[in-house]
């Protein structure tokens, strides 16, 4: 089990150091969905006891929502934008990389001195949730696109709640499925925010909302 | 007689076997596309045809120029006696590792400085091209032996290298199988970072280095390039495969290569090419791979 939540956590790494260095939208979109199954198959793996239905249940309810409830609306919203590639990132895709492996090791240096709780069946969970809400606020900072920016906040997400995996397992189920619904009304409004933003402006360039007349 | 069985051996990887691997790979092409493809061994062909014909040198060329195919190829050749091919590597030493990523290196550069005695812009474009990637590839094949040293305890192939037996951290061997394969893929120049078949000259990479290199310089050139394809399979069949059991030692290294050939092939004939820009993206991100598989292991 060990070796299955470890190999699950260095692939959640990698995903999101893809995520940096990719620049189609679509692409983005089904990695991140990708991204929401491998985290929801953790808690599966994680536990020392064995199985248990509260695990599953979270389990199943994570993967519907990150997997293929939050990805289509995504999806639906980078069409009737009409873009499909993060053209001219603030900063450029393979300095994001490298800057993505910076973070990784300072995530594991913070890892190491963080105080933890004790009895984590997998060292690596702390680390990789930091190291993937670190990467997720680098996309959301350097990013121009609102699609991307919202791309970085749901990784920004999975991280937090790698995090929250890992401080407390018995974490009250009502609260987990709280923090979700909430993810989910927060991507459905930025969905409809993105198409105003679209029909408003012509272009989803976060850049031009900081004009302020009304001529563009 | 252990000693007589590992020079045998070390003379058939380093003269037959590269070619029959590359054979591999272009009849899994061949028949991907649904073609029936070369003869296995048509590239030995093609270096003995070559082997008898004459050189032709330019009169701007200078000594430089000789000296890149000669030098490449010996330089290709020592690294293949610290390769473990079947049970042990015919040399072994602590480092050894490191002078086998440096070999590499010594025949790109004399590659490189005899494309550039040329004076052809053209070999000069290559150059740089083949500079660029290589300089982020080596950061990552550097990184992976160090992550492989870390975890086998030792600074030798034949110690990094050795089949797996038991799972130990299964996410840093993926990372550093990952990260070995793009490295390949690169240093070969294959699909998805150069087209070993294209022959135009604003695209290619590799190619356009040995333009001007004509009968044995060329026979040369086309075998160091194949024995380094194989060099790095080996590496990578030795840390994926265990030894099979019933087929030994050796016939688990035969099965692996013929494995390792079909995967190349078949990431060829699926991947289209990715465009010059998009190529340092992915190297770096195998950089980033093998840092992480060696952070998850120092710790």
């Amino acid at each position: 089990m060990d070796q299955i939540s470890q190999l699950l956590l260095a692939f959640v790494v990698f995903l999101s150091l893809y995520l940096l260095g990719s620049s189609s939208l679509t692409g983005c979109v089904r990695i991140l969905a990708l991204q929401g199954a491998c985290v929801g198959l953790l808690p599966l793996t994680i536990h020392e006891g064995g199985f248990q239905p509260r695990a599953l249940l979270i389990s199943v309810g994570v993967i519907v929502l990150k997997a293929l409830v939050i990805p289509r609306i995504l999806l639906h919203a980078i069409r009737e934008v009409k873009i499909r590639h993060e053209v001219e990132p603030l900063v450029s895709f393979v300095s994001s990389l490298l800057l993505g492996a910076l973070l990784i090791g300072v995530a594991f240096v913070l890892a190491e001195r963080l105080p933890v709780p004790g009895g984590l069946v997998s060292n690596l969970l702390v680390p990789v949730s930091l190291a993937t809400v670190m990467m997720g606020m680098l996309m959301m900072v350097s990013r121009v696109k609102a699609v991307t920016q919202v791309i970085g906040y749901l990784v920004f997400e999975n991280g937090i709640y790698l995090f929250g995996l890992a401080i407390s397992y018995e974490l009250p189920w009502l609260i987990e499925m709280g923090v979700l619904l909430d993810v989910f009304v927060a991507v459905f409004v930025m969905g409809i925010v993105i198409h105003h933003i679209s029909r408003e402006f012509d272009s989803i360039s976060t850049e031009r909302l900081t004009s302020l007349s009304d001529k563009p | 007689m252990e000693t007589l069985t590992a020079a045998a051996a070390f003379a058939a990887m380093a003269l037959v076997v590269p070619h029959v691997l590359l054979g591999l790979v272009n009849k899994t092409k061949a028949a991907v596309g649904g073609r029936r493809g070369p003869p296995v061994l048509q590239t030995l062909y093609d270096v003995r045809k070559l082997l008898g014909k004459g050189a032709v040198y330019s009169t701007t060329t200078t000594w430089m120029f000789r000296l890149g195919p000669v030098v490449g190829l010996a330089a290709t050749l020592a690294a293949a006696t610290l390769v473990p091919l079947g049970a042990v590597p015919l040399v072994a030493f602590e480092g050894d590792a490191i002078l086998f990523a440096y070999l590499f290196a010594l025949a790109r550069f004399v590659t490189v400085t005899a494309a550039l005695d040329t004076g052809s812009s053209f070999e000069g474009m290559g150059s740089s091209r083949e500079v660029a990637f290589s300089s982020l590839a080596e950061p990552a094949l550097i990184l992976t032996f160090a992550s492989l040293a870390h975890q086998a305890g030792s600074l030798s192939l034949g110690g990094m290298f050795s089949p797996p037996t038991g799972v130990h951290s299964a996410a840093s061997t993926v990372l550093a199988v990952g990260s070995l394969f793009i490295v390949l893929l690169a240093e070969n120049s294959r699909l998805p970072v150069d087209d070993p078949n294209t022959h135009l000259e604003l695209t290619m990479v590799h190619e356009v280095m040995v333009l001007d290199h004509g009968g044995p310089d060329l026979a040369f050139i086309l075998h160091g390039a194949a024995l380094k394809l194989t060099l790095m399979a080996v590496l990578l069949v030795r840390l994926v495969m265990p030894v099979v059991p019933g087929l030994g030692a050796w016939g688990t290294a035969a099965l692996g290569l013929c494995g390792a050939a079909v995967a190349i092939g078949l990431v060829e004939s699926t991947m289209a090419r990715l465009r010059l820009v998009h190529v340092p993206q992915l190297l770096v991100a195998s950089v980033c791979a093998a840092a992480f598989g060696l952070l998850l292991n120092l710790r």
